[in-house]
């Protein structure tokens, strides 16, 4: 394991429910500003891994950091704190569906800022503006398509400006041209910010533009991680099926 | 066995669940801003069913109450009779089981819905502390609301006790209410009403409970409202009678 500071790391992480591993031993880390896309069939703990990085489950075994801070030494204050530097998107954008999209997307603001009405308002437009959704502040999640509300999601995740974002399946459900869009946004959010993602996806065409480094889990283990070409050079049968899944893309 | 493992795990569960809640009820700072807005979707939104329930439970009260009093020649003490029924039993319970149907059912499938669609799990991503911003608020605005619901409740039956009479008698409303409250003492009102707070926490914990911890979808969603109801209302029975029990003792102690 890599001595240098590490925006997330995972060590020997193990999860599993009901007697089924769904994590088992799982190492791996992610550099300050980059991307780590985690692939790898439904049922693989991709999503758990990210809730387990949020803390919003916990290990049975293993350590996960977080900016160096590790998750299960920290009490709820800090829990809290760290969270504050954290952004999730999750997979159905979980939009909290009796509030506006502004409203949504203010929620966090309102909770740990002093701003102003005012600046809160300028602030949710700044943030809707980005995922350009600036003229659909009043509608309710449920008047969204599915693309829209995982752009609000992000606004929401973004509000905070965290230093880590967590982003669960943004191609779900969405048309290539909506996927496109998100992966760019994605993108200029990295590059503009230097924010460290990590992102679960099926979609290989998108790991391969928004990862720095992809992460291939397959029944609980990580069977493979590097970048894009190492992947592709790979003889393990599953990485090579995954990677040429996505040769048409 | 495997039915009764569950119950005792299920009933474990819940307790663990009560005590966290009262812990988060005695933990500042509250969230004042949902409290409120929790107080007027439970309390506000619930009077139209309470004051209808407690105008008709006040008439029908009022007819029974006359066809027995009538025996003895006592229509006089029928106001009497009526508020002593609503104020220290009716009025409490009905409120109990009313709201239990109409808020537990309504919490239950709040929050089991937040669950299913990771709302919840969004709240916490947030930095901010579900159980206190979701559960405490609910519970706590349940123990708000339950004692003024059960007030307008009895008042409302009293004047439904009142129109029953006007059909048969020519009383005024001024005597009627004067004889109503000529054999009820404070603590008589008070502390049935007070043990009200106790069914609120009832109805708030236990909604919260089942709507934190459902689970597949929306049938898990439904299945969380309908046992919101059931489990409320009939922990909601056990605990009245022993509240009553309390209450009596503490009112004979007084007394002696």
């Amino acid at each position: 394991m890599s001595s240098s500071v590490q925006a997330i790391r995972f060590e020997s992480v193990s999860k599993s429910f009901d007697g089924r591993h769904v994590l088992d031993d799982v190492s791996f880390d992610v550099p300050p500003g980059t991307a780590c896309c985690i692939m790898g069939r439904s049922g693989t703990g991709k999503s758990v891994t990210l809730k387990l990085l949020m803390g919003l489950l916990k290990p049975e075994s293993g350590r996960i950091y977080v900016n160096d801070r590790e998750l299960a030494a920290l009490n709820s204050r800090e829990l809290v704190a760290i969270r504050k530097t954290m952004g999730f998107l999750f997979q159905y954008s979980a939009l909290f569906d009796s509030l506006s999209v502004a409203e949504n997307v203010a929620f966090p603001l309102r909770r740990h800022t002093r701003m102003t009405d005012g600046e809160i308002q300028d602030s949710v437009r700044e943030r809707l503006a980005e995922v350009g959704l600036e003229n659909e502040l009043d509608k309710m999640p449920l008047e969204l398509s599915g693309g829209m509300r995982k752009r609000v999601g992000l606004a929401r995740a973004l509000a905070l400006k965290p230093s880590v974002l967590l982003v669960d399946e943004p191609s779900s459900g969405l048309d290539p041209i909506t996927t496109l869009e998100i992966d760019n946004l994605l993108m200029d959010l990295k590059a503009a910010n230097q924010t460290t993602m990590v992102v679960v996806t099926h979609n290989v065409p998108s790991a391969r533009r928004i990862g720095d480094k992809l992460v291939v889990l397959h029944e609980g283990h990580i069977v493979m991680q590097g970048k894009a070409e190492e992947l592709d050079k790979s003889k393990h049968e599953v990485v090579r099926q995954f990677m040429k899944s996505g040769e048409g893309g | 066995m495997t039915g009764f493992r569950r119950l005792f795990s299920e009933a474990g569960l819940l307790s663990v669940f009560a005590s966290r809640a009262i812990r988060g009820v005695l933990q500042r700072p509250l969230e004042l801003r949902e409290i409120v807005h929790q107080v007027f979707e439970i309390g506000w939104r619930s009077l139209p069913l309470i004051m209808m329930s407690g105008l008709a439970i006040g008439v029908v009260l009022s007819m029974h109450t006359r066809a027995t009093m009538e025996r003895f020649g006592a229509e006089a003490l029928i106001p009497t009779a009526l508020a002593i029924a609503l104020l220290s039993e009716t009025g409490p319970l009905m409120t109990g089981l009313l709201v239990a149907g109409r808020v537990g059912a309504g919490i239950g499938a709040e929050l089991g819905g937040m669950k299913v669609t990771e709302q919840i799990d969004a709240l916490e991503s947030l930095a901010v502390d579900s159980f206190h911003y979701l559960a405490v608020t609910r519970v706590i605005a349940c123990m708000i609301a339950l004692p003024i619901l059960t007030t307008v409740l009895n008042f409302s039956g009293l004047i439904g006790g009142y129109l029953a009479e006007t059909v048969i008698s020519d009383v005024s409303l001024r005597v009627y209410f004067g004889q109503a409250f000529q054999g009820i003492a404070f603590a008589d009102y008070i502390l049935p009403t007070v043990k009200t707070t106790v069914f609120g926490f009832i109805i708030g914990t236990v909604s919260s409970f089942l709507g934190y911890t459902a689970t597949g979808g929306s049938e898990g969603v439904g299945r969380a409202s309908t046992r919101s109801v059931v489990l409320s209302s009939m922990l909601l029975i056990v605990v009245n009678v022993v509240l009553v029990r309390i209450i009596q003792m503490w009112l004979r102690d007084r007394a002696l």
